[in-house]
């Protein structure tokens, strides 16, 4: 196509923000938005922002569902800030989304939309689009709703599925703006409404007209030139953090040779790794949605017993109910893989919002004293490496695995570097053989200090386990004092010699300096943005992104020494600080955190970081 | 098929006997506890069903029937309490080579874990559950569960219990049971017999065992399994047989209209023809849970297999789709999988 505005803008990096009512298909328009600028080239992070509700009233603040999309010629590792083009498809959306656009921005409204009701009900006193509220922005009033209609009236479809496709007038303008190509939608179209040639249809009018408008209206004399990203050669998807997570664990399985079991029970916002390994029955997976929380951890410990990759997956409170068999697990001495994909707490909380605070759960919620191992991923795309890693300690180490994740790593997406399955490390499991004459069910590896795992059906190995406490080596029940504080030392030190198994801890920066800014699981992308523009500045200031929480790094301390104060930014109260605090003694810890159910913003990140910078 | 062995698990090559079971534990249940003569029955079943002896798993939660496990010398697992229904689970789906067998008790399945079980139950996982039923807590000491009879003084329950109880077998029935079976803890020939049928059972199967607690709630089933008057108060049901009972036989079971009444042969122009005959296989559980109902003193209550219904399993069902899956799908590996839909090359 071609372009006929004179004015082109070239950026790095464009932030764009589709928001409507829950039933106005702006996941879909966000996900076809961002699978296009993929096959342009670009490198992107997106984030799904919906409610709770699956259809909340129509037309109210508290039903409006957006999709933000960060793309980029640069790496993009945040899904950006604010927006540089909000689409807004009713007044709601545009009420509650307008805070999230650049001083500037360019809004494009569904003007159809806004007649007094509406107006009123998403809680404006004057229709914004005539009060002047909107001047500093860039405002273009589509009709959007009237065109569509118009454009599809020759069809003969009655007018609810013709507002259907409202979304793809809005995404018509935006493939205008930046230039793009319908090809990658249109392929879209041919394959979700094969059955329904009058969709395709429907859909493809409805994408041009939006486009025509574009090129037609004033207010739209600018467009968008993002050049291709300059990113490693190999082959490339867009995946979220939950499909990542899952397939991280079916490589691990495939790798490992032992089948694949989840026992899980649906919940935001980790259902969608139970979606997804549900798919791959051709893999060996065997999923198992249970008839809850308990009920899927149990029964992974009763797949793990038997010789499975076992998995259970959840989020929050999900983790909470699973605490009493998490200290079979530990018991036992079983692997076990539990994902922990965060969202706001307490209680029901904040389910369809991100946070960091079930740290403490994992690390401490258990009764007795319960060493879990505790990692975190940072990516979306890198929840893929975190899940096959934790898989591989679970398994070589016989131990339960606490994976943390959070809502914005697992709805969000990123670009993902597709790797072979072949070049991921070995995983090894302490297999016991046939006949063993040595083997007991708690006889340990001198190195690891992990026990064996003997797999019913195996000649001459038959043993019972259990919750209740173990003798040393032999395994049988024992409530000898001594025996006890010996085993409660052998389970956390299995534990700590992971440290000897896990890479050092890295730095972004100098190893020394005024400030090192600490993070942990999905505030990556933020923190690390907001450190890598202060040394820009000549700030001496370095970052370390911490994935692997229990055990600690063998070098945290060395990595803490070199700088005179160590700020925590997390999105909780300060658990990782206090938990830093607890167990590398001797630094000055200050602590920046935000608990509103949202990512970090780069902007309060910066701010953050120089006032710790100027304060002696 | 119901009448079959389990083919899916492997066959020992050499005749077992009670010693290729024997653990090196201690049994540490009470003197005269009814739980010792359940593990002598399956010390005889367990070598004669003719699997490998290391394909056989025991499962259990926590009470006093679930330190079994401890006491078999087979794979097992000493869980936590009620989760022994969900453990198991896993364990089947994973391996169905395994005969999985379950003990659990009357607070552990139906209290704490009483989700667990109507859901194992539901799914029909082939699954052998002894569902030790005391009537009581027993490892706590004494508190009431959930088949506590209504009035029961317990020692959380001064004035006597004001909780209806549950009838387990009305219980499995209502979950979509495909296999009940009650036995008494005094009747071993009995209790071994079933247990054979529920090895046999592809599908989750519940043994009912009314077992005596000696010290929290002695005699507790005592009016029906006293051996003085057990032939009145108890009717075995036999397959294929009229429903006859009584010291003399000349009692019978028949169906009144919707309802079962107790006849006396000989009476009122009653014969033996009248009597219904035990169909375990019938799919329609509607005579299965009147015959689980059936209490004293209005009728005796039924012993043997009541019900062996045959049902595809669950586990079956998880491995003809994986056999599906991997024939059809084009994802036959993981790099597959990571290459499938849309990709692109950056050079």
């Amino acid at each position: 196509m071609v372009k006929t505005k004179s004015n082109v803008i070239q950026r790095d990096a464009v932030v764009v923000k589709f928001v409507g009512d829950s039933g106005d298909g702006m996941q879909l328009t966000g996900t076809l938005f961002s699978d296009t600028a993929a096959l342009a080239g670009l490198d992107l992070a997106t984030f799904p922002d919906y409610p709770a509700e699956i259809r909340a009233p129509h037309n109210t603040v508290a039903g409006v569902s957006g999709f933000q999309v960060h793309v980029g010629a640069k790496k993009i590792e945040t899904t950006g800030d604010l927006c540089d083009v909000l689409v807004a498809m009713n007044p709601a959306s545009l009420k509650s989304n307008l805070k999230w656009a650049k001083p500037g921005a360019t809004i494009i409204v569904d003007m159809d939309t806004f007649d007094e009701p509406a107006v009123k009900k998403a809680g404006y006193r004057t229709n914004p689009l005539e009060d002047g509220s909107l001047e500093t922005f860039n405002l273009v009033k589509a009709p959007i709703t009237s065109l569509t209609r118009t454009s599809l009236k020759p069809l003969g479809i009655d007018t609810k599925t013709i507002d259907k496709s409202k979304n793809m007038f809005a995404l018509g303008i935006m493939y205008h703006i930046f230039g793009w190509s319908f090809d990658a939608t249109y392929d879209f179209f041919d394959k979700k409404f094969k059955s329904k040639p009058q969709v395709i249809q429907a859909n493809k009018i409805v994408l041009e007209a939006g486009y025509s408008f574009a090129d037609a209206v004033e207010a739209l004399d600018s467009v968008y030139q993002v050049s291709k990203a300059a990113l490693k050669p190999g082959r490339y998807r867009n995946i979220t953090g939950n499909v990542a997570t899952a397939w991280g664990f079916l490589a691990a399985a495939e790798r490992s040779g032992r089948p694949l079991f989840l026992g899980s029970y649906p919940i935001t916002p980790a259902t969608e790794i139970l979606i997804e390994l549900a798919k791959y029955k051709s893999l060996g997976a065997k999923v198992f949605q249970a008839e809850d929380e308990i009920a899927g951890i149990c029964s992974a410990i009763g797949a793990s017993y038997t010789g499975s990759l076992a998995l259970t997956t959840t989020s929050g409170p999900g983790l909470s109910l699973k605490s009493e068999a998490i200290g079979l697990a530990v018991m036992t001495e079983l692997p076990l893989v539990i994902v922990n994909v965060q969202r706001g707490g307490p209680s029901t909380g904040l389910p369809t919002k991100t946070e960091q605070s079930d740290l403490y759960q994992a690390l401490f919620g258990r009764n007795g004293e319960c060493p879990a191992v505790v990692i975190a991923a940072s990516s979306s795309a890198n929840c893929f490496n975190y899940a096959y890693i934790a898989s591989k300690i679970a398994m070589e180490h016989m131990t339960p695995v606490i994976l943390l994740t959070d809502g914005y790593l697992g709805n969000g997406s990123q670009l993902f570097r597709i790797p072979k399955v072949a070049d991921m490390p070995d995983i090894n499991p302490p297999i016991a053989v046939a006949n063993d004459p040595d083997y007991k069910p708690y006889r340990r590896d001198p190195e690891t200090l992990a026990r064996k795992w003997a797999l019913p059906g195996t000649e001459g190995l038959r043993h019972r386990i259990g919750g209740l406490e173990k003798e040393d080596v032999f395994g049988n029940v024992s409530t000898d004092p001594l025996n006890h504080e010996k085993m409660t030392h052998l389970r956390n030190e299995k534990v700590q010699r992971i440290a000897n198994y896990i890479p050092e801890q890295e730095i972004t920066g100098e190893k020394e300096g005024d400030v090192l800014v600490v993070s942990w699981g999905g505030t990556f992308g933020a923190v690390e943005e907001a450190v890598e523009l202060l040394q820009k500045e000549g700030k001496k200031v370095s970052h370390a992104h911490f994935h692997y929480i229990m055990p600690l790094p063998k070098n945290t301390s060395e990595v803490l020494k070199g700088f005179k104060k160590i700020m925590v930014c997390e999105l909780n109260s300060g658990q990782f600080v206090n938990y830093l605090k607890m167990t590398q003694y001797g630094h000055v810890y200050t602590q920046y955190n935000k608990v509103q159910g949202l990512p970090f913003t780069v902007t309060e990140l910066v701010l953050a970081i120089n006032k710790t910078l100027e304060e002696k | 098929m119901s009448n079959q062995p389990n083919l899916t698990i492997e066959r020992s090559s050499v005749e077992l006997t009670k010693e290729d079971f024997v653990s090196d534990q201690m049994v540490k249940w009470c003197p005269g506890c009814g739980a010792h003569a359940i593990l002598s029955a399956v010390a005889n079943v367990f070598p004669k069903l003719g699997y490998r002896k290391e394909n056989l798993m025991m499962v259990s939660g926590i009470g006093c029937s679930s330190r079994f496990p401890y006491y078999v010398n087979t794979y097992g697992i000493h869980g936590i309490h009620g989760r022994a229904a969900a453990i198991s689970s896993g364990v089947k789906i994973a391996n169905p080579h395994l005969s999985v067998w379950m003990a659990t008790g009357d607070g552990d399945s139906m209290a704490i874990g009483g989700n667990h079980f109507i859901h194992i139950i539901r799914r029909n996982i082939d699954i052998n559950i002894m569902l030790f039923n005391n009537q009581i807590y027993g490892l706590t000491k004494g508190q009431y569960s959930p088949t506590t009879p209504m009035g029961s003084v317990t020692k959380t329950s001064p004035q006597g219990t004001i909780e209806h109880p549950f009838n387990p077998g009305e219980l499995v029935l209502g979950a979509q049971g495909t296999f009940f079976a009650r036995v008494v803890d005094n009747n071993p020939k009995m209790m071994t017999e079933v247990m054979f049928e529920a090895a046999k059972h592809d599908g989750t199967s519940i043994i009912e065992i009314l077992q005596n607690c000696i010290i929290f709630a002695d005699k507790t089933h005592d009016s029906v399994t006293n051996k003085d008057n057990r032939e009145e108060r108890q009717i075995v049901l036999r397959n294929g047989e009229p429903m006859i009972f009584g010291k003399q036989k000349d009692k019978g079971i028949r169906l009144n209209g919707s309802r079962l009444e107790v006849v006396t042969i000989g009476e009122n122009g009653v014969t033996e023809d009248d009597l219904l005959v035990h169909d375990m296989y019938e799919q329609d559980p509607g005579i299965h849970l009147m015959l689980a109902k059936m209490a004293y003193p209005h009728f005796p209550i039924a012993i043997g297999v009541i019900r062996s219904a045959n049902y595809p399993t669950y586990d079956d069902m998880v491995v003809e789709q994986i056999n599906y899956a991997k024939e059809n799908s084009k994802i036959k590996t993981v790099d597959d999988l990571l290459n499938s839909g849309d990709t692109w090359e950056i050079k």
